[in-house]
């Protein structure tokens, strides 16, 4: 048995380490000082896909993520790891797209690439903290969903097993395939890129980033196909242009605010005993603890 | 018609907190659109026995039962055919629902159906115009759907211009729960769940459920002790255990501390976590990003410690200690325990 696995994925800007000179004088977020990477819970996905193809030799892993020229990175950092193929969807009309038009495309880019039975993501991305375009392209593709999964137990007779982690216990649940499985950061980490198959994929590009590269050693790419990654437009996975990017998004942002907080004359305290014991006489004295 | 809807989570019967605060929340833009509060329970008919007096004290003009028990445990497909479906006849113009495990599951599912817009973690919601210059168009009384984006250091206002219903879901915690009225009577409407979901919808099964009284009771704890990154080790973490053990306090976490695996997640304040009050919020080894600070600033005292003396979370601080959180602990736990006696 195997199985094809499409795992989505999404470059995002690392939002958890944001430094001082990530928000610009004027309060916008300075979006070049974060580094790009993986987001982090679609790496716990890919390790769920590669779960499958240990188990099931012969499965094939394709990363899908849509974004900018420079989000095949991530389509790299998959082959790295095991993924089989890399699908880029890139377009200007995906531009300022809210969840429900990304979804919208990723479903397209789906159905193009065909057969699946099982496409894992994350359970959300730390650039939004939404976890909607998962169900969403679920609905989309019109096929179950399981949300905030810890592990693929197993797949039998077309079914497949899955524990989930919920607020304050575990679920499992069985569901038919094909499903829309979305992977929570308390599943195991994904493996780290393999040194075999770095030295393969290293050169792996979509067909844009050649052309601005300039190759010298071009010929590569015909004698090694495996090393073209797919690229995709609006037109080429027939997406309905209203639908994708900003107009077919549901959702507006009417403003941005920069986030202040109520300043407060603070007391300030040294580690010295004779503070410490202060603070705690004082706290105590006026029944703050105690 | 076009009133405003909010979902029930319902567990053993009872209502989720954060459906509650909902209501309240609820109840209070439905005065001030002129329009009806709805509610929706779905669930078996032993969980949805005592319904009604659980939430018609909150001001709920019309419950909408759909009691089947194979609606209980909750499972995505066949809730969400039945809020899509109830839509349709009802077409509300706003749906509020927990930011919770099945909310999260349940709104994109929904909001995908109905083409309508989700905005997820609201931390603000009210009541507003909007004018579109370029359209030339003015839109009365939107739903303004406040929420901290970009992992927190900005605060986004999303506006569904065109779309209905207005959905958004709101993490526990960040409303408050208010009885509005404890002899307040609205209807109840029992609907035929066959006309609502097919029989496909129940190809998912739930094999097997542990569900355990949550230990950890940070939203209610008076005093809270909070370690970040700056705590530097779960073997670290044991400090602050030890001074909440002294104190009668919680332990909370920064993300980060979560995320190093110093902290479990259930522990977790700030923005994707919990949001907490607390008369006391000792925050230890935290440097205060935004996110955190949206979930703990309106704890009355709040204590820094920290070695970095600018640390930003210091200028919302009422005392700052700057020092190692493994010399100052050690010391409040020690003259604590000298001056309460």
């Amino acid at each position: 048995m195997a199985f094809n696995i499409i795992v989505l994925a999404k470059q995002v800007p690392d939002t958890r380490n944001v430094g001082k000179d990530a928000m610009k004088a004027d309060g916008t977020v300075n979006r070049a000082a974060l580094p790009a990477i993986f987001n982090p819970e679609d790496l716990n996905a890919m390790e769920q896909a590669l779960g499958i193809k240990d188990r099931f030799p012969g499965s094939k892993i394709t990363v899908l993520t849509m974004g900018p020229g420079r989000a095949a990175e991530i389509l790299r950092e998959g082959l790295f790891r095991g993924a089989d193929d890399g699908v880029l969807l890139t377009d200007r009309a995906f531009a300022g797209a809210d969840t429900l038009a990304t979804s919208y495309a990723l479903s397209m880019a789906i159905r193009k690439i065909g057969q699946f039975d099982i496409i894992v993501s994350g359970r959300q991305a730390i650039d939004g903290d939404t976890a909607q375009v998962g169900p969403q392209v679920a609905e989309k593709l019109g096929i179950p969903q399981i949300t905030y999964a810890e592990n693929i137990e197993k797949i039998e007779n077309g079914e497949i097993t899955v524990k989930r982690r919920l607020e304050n216990g575990v679920e499992v649940v069985e569901c038919p395939l094909p499903v829309v499985i979305t992977v929570n950061g308390s599943a195991r980490a994904c493996r780290p890129r393999n040194a075999k198959l770095l030295l393969k994929y290293k050169h792996a590009k979509t067909v844009t980033e050649r052309q601005v590269e300039n190759i010298d050693y071009i010929d590569i790419y015909s004698s090694r196909p495996y090393l073209n990654l797919t690229e995709w437009s609006v037109d080429d996975v027939e997406a309905d242009k209203v639908q994708c990017g900003l107009s077919g998004s549901p959702t507006k942002v009417k403003k941005i605010e920069n986030v202040v907080f109520q300043a407060k004359e603070s007391r300030q305290l040294t580690d010295d005993d004779v503070d410490i014991e202060e603070l705690m006489k004082e706290l105590i004295d006026n029944h703050t603890i105690g | 018609m076009n009133n405003l809807f909010v979902y029930l989570e319902i567990e053993e019967g009872i209502v989720a907190d954060v459906s509650l605060e909902l209501l309240t929340k609820g109840r209070s833009l439905a005065g001030q659109l002129d329009c009806k509060l709805e509610v929706i329970a779905a669930g078996s008919i032993a969980d949805l026995e005592k319904i009604e007096e659980q939430v018609f004290p909150y001001g709920v003009d019309v419950l909408h039962l759909f009691k089947d028990d194979r609606l209980s445990p909750y499972t995505t497909l066949p809730h969400t055919s039945i809020l899509a479906e109830l839509f349709r006849k009802e077409q509300p113009q706003i749906c509020l629902m927990g930011a919770t495990i099945i909310g999260r599951d349940l709104g994109p599912r929904v909001s995908s159906l109905l083409g309508s817009g989700l905005t997820a973690d609201c931390t603000s919601l009210e009541i507003g115009d909007h004018e579109d210059k370029k359209a030339r168009k003015t839109y009365k009384d939107l739903l303004y759907q406040i929420r901290p984006a970009f992992g927190g250091n900005i605060v986004a206002w999303i506006i569904n211009p065109d779309c209905r219903p207005q959905m958004a879901t709101v993490r526990e915690g960040v409303m408050k729960k208010e009885i509005f009225d404890p002899y307040y009577k609205g209807e109840t409407i029992e609907h035929n769940v066959a006309d609502y979901v097919k029989e496909e919808d129940f190809v998912v099964n739930i094999i097997d459920r542990h569900i355990e009284k949550s230990k950890v009771n940070i939203k209610n704890s008076p005093i809270i002790v909070s370690g970040g990154y700056g705590v530097g080790s779960k073997e670290n973490f044991q400090l602050l255990y030890q001074l909440a053990d002294v104190l009668g306090a919680e332990v909370g976490a920064s993300r980060a501390a979560v995320d190093a695996g110093f902290s479990e997640h259930e522990r977790q304040v700030g923005q994707t976590g919990i949001t907490v009050r607390p008369k006391v919020y000792i925050a230890c080894g935290i440097s205060g990003q935004i996110q955190h600070i949206a979930g703990m600033q309106d704890s009355s005292i709040i204590i820094s410690i920290n070695n970095d003396p600018n640390a930003p979370i210091n200028s919302i601080a009422d005392y700052v200690i700057t020092g190692e959180i493994e010399k100052v602990i050690p010391k409040m736990i020690k003259y604590y325990k000298k001056n309460s006696k």
